[in-house]
């Protein structure tokens, strides 16, 4: 064989690079985890050595992406039909569907094992159980079985915060369990605002959305009655231990700008939304993303300022 | 010379080397430390003190 037999060959054209094996983690999912999971170890009231959190953070994180690699891996076929993940590494023929079962298999032994180690066995056992409710209940159960799919799957995405205080605590309190209600109830009318827009990914994949099986009047009042419970719930919490006068002004503001837009989005019609390329949605779906880690970023303020005598009430 | 070019899939698997080192390097300097940190911590115990402690 020489080098020239290398030119003519495609196979080799796919082959993946560093980067398709990080994609396969879903960086992006993996921010919102980091993130949410470092507001739950740092708002625990309990001092963590730096490098103990650091690698607690850091195998929840491998956690979370082990099981972004899973529900790739599990997702293939339909990923492939979707215009939203048809890039991604397994569909695009980078990685091999069975390499990234291995993959995540092997991530999330490793993410548990480790993460047990650095801090505790409770942290550890939650999250293989967050790994296990992702994959095997949201990924291979419910999301192509029931149009509540977002509202039931929500929940392993608002798991991170509660092991990051498990981490720090080695046991479990009402104050993260706050913290995984916003994240629960917020995934929503996120999800929902997207498919609004990306309108015919989860049809043509036959994934059974709100958007497909109750039609797109029905998912547009959905997005405003959950935004209506975030907002009671986001605003309550600001009169619980993670709460404070900061992070009430901020949930205060943000709430009625996802409130009226929530609104917006209730009384709009498809033709008008056709008409401006679903701008009052994509905004939306912008404001959402803001809107969750403003809430955790100012319940990681008023954490952070307690031992100064500031900070909650 | 055409043989001693090298080709582009061979950069890209450096490149995967190359990663997948630093990680390994990595993964092995962060349990050196995290073991230090535990081994130095305040509440520390070996396993043979754990036991007698118990009995």
């Amino acid at each position: 064989m020489t080098d020239a037999s290398l030119h003519a060959s495609t196979p080799y054209e796919d082959e993946a690079s560093f980067g398709d094996y990080f994609a396969l983690l879903k960086p992006r999912v993996m921010s919102l985890v980091v993130f949410t999971a470092l507001v739950g170890l740092l708002a625990a009231p309990v001092s963590v050595h730096p490098v103990v959190g650091f690698c607690a953070i850091l195998f929840i994180a491998i956690g979370g992406g082990a099981s972004g690699a899973l529900n790739m891996w599990w997702d293939a076929d339909i990923d492939r039909i979707m215009k939203r993940t048809k890039k991604r590494p397994i569909p695009a023929g980078k990685i091999a569907p069975n390499e990234a079962m291995q993959f995540g298999i092997a991530l999330s032994v490793l993410s548990v094992i480790m993460l047990a180690l650095a801090t505790n066995v409770f942290a550890g056992a939650f999250l293989a159980f967050t790994i296990f409710f992702y994959v095997v209940i949201y990924t291979m159960w419910l999301k192509r079985a029931t149009p509540q799919n977002i509202v039931i799957g929500g929940a392993a995405g608002a798991f991170p915060p509660v092991i990051g205080w498990i981490a720090a605590t080695g046991s479990m309190s009402l104050e993260p369990w706050l913290m995984f209600a916003l994240t629960f109830m917020w995934t929503p009318p996120h999800f929902w605002a997207l498919a609004l827009f990306m309108r015919n990914d989860y049809d043509d994949a036959g994934v059974p959305m709100l958007t497909v099986t109750h039609g797109r009047r029905a998912t547009r009042l959905h997005i405003l009655v959950y935004t209506v419970l975030l907002a009671a719930l986001a605003i309550g919490t600001g009169f619980t231990a993670v709460g404070g006068p900061i992070y009430l002004a901020v949930a205060l503001v943000l709430n009625a700008l996802f409130l009226v837009g929530a609104l917006r989005i209730a009384r709009r019609d498809e033709d008008a939304s056709e008409a401006d390329n679903f701008k009052i949605e994509r905004n939306f779906f912008k404001l959402s993303l803001l809107y969750l880690f403003l809430h955790f970023g100012a319940i990681l303020v008023e954490a952070l300022l307690k031992p100064f005598g500031l900070g909650g009430w | 010379m055409a043989l001693n070019k090298e080709h582009e899939l061979h950069q890209r698997r450096k490149g995967r080397n190359v990663g997948l080192g630093l990680v390994l390097g990595g993964f092995v300097v962060l349990v050196l430390v995290l073991t230090m940190v535990k081994v130095t911590s305040n509440g520390f115990q070996f396993p043979s003190e754990l036991s007698q402690g118990n009995n």
